[in-house]
């Protein structure tokens, strides 16, 4: 107990004395830090400017003002003999304290309207990438003329235990993906934003990048990343129960890096592609299964099927019962509610496998399993 | 007073019946101060689960309905109704009235409210929770996404909207009908005018409101598409309408806040307020503006840049008339002759914190620097300088200064400066480091976070205890100021303060201006 008072005692003067150096050498390491970070981008950097700029400028005027009214408390006190003069209403300094702060008004305006435009030249991109927020991750595609477009969901990578305090919390607690989105340096990349349930936010601090994802709605933005590096940011607009829990991660690399990750990542598609065609037992669809369950289902339906935002999954009538409205649930969801169309989010490998494995765990014991054909057969209808 | 009237009814029926307008405001006021600690044990669950990273307390789904809670019950149930509690003690012993001019209203308008938030707090034992989509309720997470709860919340709103436009009608018939007879609208006091402007605001917008959450009634249960894309709706067009209210309701928390400290502060500085015309036009241009800048609560939804301009210039402009007004407080005090008994306090607070939160209200207004804050605790931090230091701490002072008046008691000097002491402290150890998370990129409504944050986030919650305790130092002073204060008798209580209210005996009878008085 007394340990656990003086733990907390440390962690709490902590941030005083790191503040303490911050102010004294400028800005620290990304613990503690007290300002806005003037990001990896030219535009971040302007924005950072004019946030200074305003920052000083409202210092300054508080300081002018405070000053005034804190020599009145000290030298006007009734306590000291003061007596109160009776002047009132005095036209001409009204008049200055409209006109003044008017002026220092247009001066903020006209650098603050000069980034916004530059914020908003969206043209002349190198890559697009379309961004759509789901509950409660993120799906990057990278656009491509021919159409081979690579697609990949990013999930958070913290896990449960950690969350939970079981175990040590890693270094990048709630700010680590499984699959980073990855842009080439000094690119503009244009950001096509979206989402498929309710409104997301894709906010990276350094790119100096904040867009919501609206459904139905394509939002631009763009950046154009000066150094090499991982930037990590989080969705910033209330999505519902895991709205803390999908980060963003920006892996920027250099142009031939970027040529190398993409290559690759047309080569898995391509692979999965083949494994449509084949044929699993139950054991390799259970353990696969498994896995997508987790990335999937869990955060809705419960690490043991038990249900929580979701139905039950553990003896349900849909899970228990016929196959056909089983699939047709997992691939186009149920509208009206937070159960989504995984059919476009899952390949027809992994829905396979999940559908296998809802259908064999947790109790429930159907013994019929699903091969990748008979989702695809059943999206042809 | 003539002798053939008589006093309050006796037991409940006094309470239940009654149309009298200090009983009416002293039930507001409890009623308010009731739900300032609900919303408080809301914001105290809070800052519990963010002591650490990590969840330790409550489930995410169960952070999303606290924060929610804790936004509706301090807007709808504390700040607004303890204001109109305020303008029913005081706007008629101010303009001379004898009461409200629609007294019948005026009971129903307050017995309405309880029962609505007591439907509104069993949400949270309903089967899927209570709303969790925040105070801000965007669709489709209000709609499509949300709870069976949304259905009651919805009706909800819809109370508290009567509520408050009835409340708001009974100011403005009275301020219009009942002033005494020389008491021009310049003559007013400024809590007069403030109160007035505000109750145009509340009837301009408290419908639009009402119209958004029946577009949410439809679609969630009619099969409407209002805001849903899918349907040919517009998630976007949810925010448009809900902050065409939801800017003026700033204003409307604010305003009667302004009004208290423009009493307040000449009386202690024992000096008229310096710009009073000023500050009436000041007043006004508030109002107008706060209709022209919703959209300044959206710049990241998308809007074409012209849009953002506009909204962006408009805002930065309300910085002109905010100015005039603080800048008229500071030179009201200079050259007074102050002292700093406990209301002052509080309005010197006020007018401290609240200036911060207006700087940090202009740096919002610049639409590039706010893609960076936006949605951030930063924006948490402003809102709580505006809305706590400001509407919060204005009304602590308005109960410490008037209270004497209403009970003929005094309250305990030592009491209420340590009261206030420990509110300034507590509420700037939590507040101010939720700037510095804000800008280090920490996204608002999460129930967990990054370790880079946790540090000043432990700060945060230890100052949230400390102001959340001393706020049960302020109820035990003012009951025992009303059991056992001392008693006064002088009709004026403070020797600086200037206004009818302070010409009639001290305790205020029951029925006050019975015949008009002379207005000089």
């Amino acid at each position: 107990m007394c340990f656990e008072a003086k733990r907390l005692l440390t962690r709490a003067l902590g941030p005083v004395l790191m503040l303490m150096s911050a102010l004294a050498l400028g800005y620290g390491p990304e613990a503690n830090q007290v300002n806005m970070a003037p990001g990896a981008t030219a535009v971040g950097e302007q924005i950072y400017d004019l946030h200074m700029l305003i920052f000083w400028i409202c210092t300054i005027i508080g300081v002018m003002v405070f000053g005034v009214m804190f020599y009145s408390i000290i030298y006007h006190r009734k306590s000291k003999g003061a007596v109160a003069s009776h002047f009132h209403e005095s036209t001409k300094v009204e008049i200055a304290w409209t006109v003044v702060p008017f002026l220092i008004l247009i001066g903020m305006a006209v650098p603050a309207t000069s980034t916004l435009l530059e914020v908003y030249d969206n043209d002349d991109a190198e890559l697009d990438i379309l961004v759509t927020g789901y509950q409660w991750k993120w799906k990057y595609e990278y656009i491509d003329e021919n159409g081979e477009n690579v697609t990949f969901f990013s999930n958070l990578r913290t896990p449960q235990s950690e969350i939970l305090n079981t175990e040590p919390k890693g270094e990048h607690y709630l700010l680590e993906v499984d699959e980073p989105l990855v842009i080439p340096v000094d690119t503009k990349v244009r950001f096509l934003i979206t989402a498929n349930d309710v409104i997301h936010s894709w906010w990276v601090p350094e790119l100096a990048v904040k867009r919501d994802a609206i459904p139905g709605f394509i939002n631009e933005a763009w950046t154009r990343v000066a150094t090499e590096g991982v930037y990590r940011g989080q969705c910033a607009e209330l999505c519902g129960k895991d709205h803390g829990f999908m980060p963003i991660v920006v892996n920027v690399v250099s142009s031939e890096e970027y040529g190398e990750w993409l290559g690759a990542k047309q080569v898995e598609a391509a692979a999965i592609k083949e494994l449509m065609a084949q044929t699993f037992t139950l054991d390799q669809l259970m353990e696969r299964g498994e896995a997508v369950y987790a990335r999937a289902c869990l955060a809705c339906h419960g690490a043991n099927g038990e249900g929580g935002v979701g139905n039950a999954i553990a003896g349900s009538v849909v899970a228990t019962g016929d196959l056909g409205p089983h699939l047709e649930i997992g691939i186009n969801g149920v509208p009206g509610t937070a159960m989504q169309a995984f059919g476009g989010q899952l390949n027809d490998v992994d829905m396979a496998a999940v559908i296998t494995y809802q259908r064999n765990a947790f109790g429930n014991n159907m013994g019929d399993l699903v091969q990748p054909i008979d989702v695809y057969n059943h999206k042809k209808g | 007073m003539g002798d053939h009237h008589h006093g309050p009814a006796k037991g409940l029926s006094r309470w239940l019946f009654t149309t009298n307008h200090k009983d009416i405001g002293t039930m507001y006021l409890w009623f308010s101060f009731a739900m300032f600690i609900l919303g408080g044990t809301f914001a105290m669950i809070i800052r519990a689960e963010l002591f650490q990273p990590g969840l330790q307390l409550v489930e995410p789904a169960f952070f999303n309905q606290m924060t929610t809670l804790h936004g509706l019950v301090m807007v709808f149930g504390a700040i607004m109704p303890s204001f109109v509690g305020l303008a029913n003690w005081l706007i008629p012993m101010m303009i001379g009235a004898p009461d409200m001019a629609l007294p019948r209203m005026n009971n129903w308008s307050f017995w309405i409210l309880p029962p609505t938030f007591l439907l509104l707090a069993s949400t949270l034992f309903m089967e899927g929770g209570a709303p969790a989509a925040g105070w801000t309720f965007y669709a489709p997470l209000s709609t499509t996404y949300a709870g069976p709860s949304v259905t009651y919340f919805i009706f909800c709103i819809h109370v508290l909207g009567l509520s408050s436009i009835m409340g708001s009608i009974n100011i403005i018939a009275t301020v219009m009908n009942m002033r005494a007879p020389g008491m021009t609208y310049m003559k007013m006091p400024l809590f007069v005018w403030t109160w007035l402007i505000t109750a145009f605001l509340l009837v301009a917008v408290m419908p639009v409101l009402a119209g958004c959450v029946t577009m949410m009634l439809m679609d969630v249960h009619f099969g409407t598409s209002f805001f849903s894309a899918a349907g040919g709706g517009d998630p976007v067009l949810f925010q448009h309408v809900f902050w065409f209210f939801g800017h003026p309701e700033v204003y409307i928390i604010i305003l009667p806040a302004f009004g208290v400290v423009s009493q307040i502060i000449p009386a202690f500085s024992r000096k008229p307020l310096f710009g009073y015309d000023s500050m009436v036009y000041a007043t006004a241009s508030i109002a107008f503006l706060s209709f022209i800048v919703w959209a300044h609560h959206m710049y990241t939804v998308g809007i074409p840049v012209a849009g953002e301009l506009f909204f962006m210039y408009a805002t930065m402009l309300i910085a002109v008339p905010t100015g005039v007004k603080v800048f008229n407080w500071v030179t009201t005090m200079w050259r007074g002759s102050l002292s700093f008994e406990t209301p002052m306090l509080f309005s010197i607070g006020f007018l401290v914190l609240f200036t911060i939160g207006g700087f940090t209200g202009l740096m919002l207004s610049i639409a590039p620097a706010d893609f960076q804050y936006h949605d951030t605790y930063f924006v948490v931090a402003h809102f709580h300088y505006v809305m706590v230091a400001g509407a919060v701490f204005s009304m602590s002072a308005a109960i410490y200064f008037w209270l004497p008046k209403w009970c003929g008691r005094m309250y305990n000097e030592t009491m209420g400066k340590t009261h206030f002491w420990i509110s300034f402290i507590g509420f700037n150890v939590t507040f101010f480091p939720q700037h510095f998370v804000g800008l280090a990129g920490m996204p608002r409504r999460i129930p967990d976070y990054a370790l880079q944050f946790a540090d000043f986030n432990m700060i945060s919650s230890i100052g949230a205890f400390v102001y959340g305790l001393s706020q049960i130092l302020f109820l035990y002073n003012v009951i025992a100021t009303i059991v056992a204060g001392k008693p006064v008798s002088d009709p004026k209580v403070w020797d600086g303060a200037e206004g009818l209210e302070w010409t009639i005996p001290t305790p205020a009878p029951y029925h006050t201006f019975e015949t008009p008085p002379a207005v000089r």
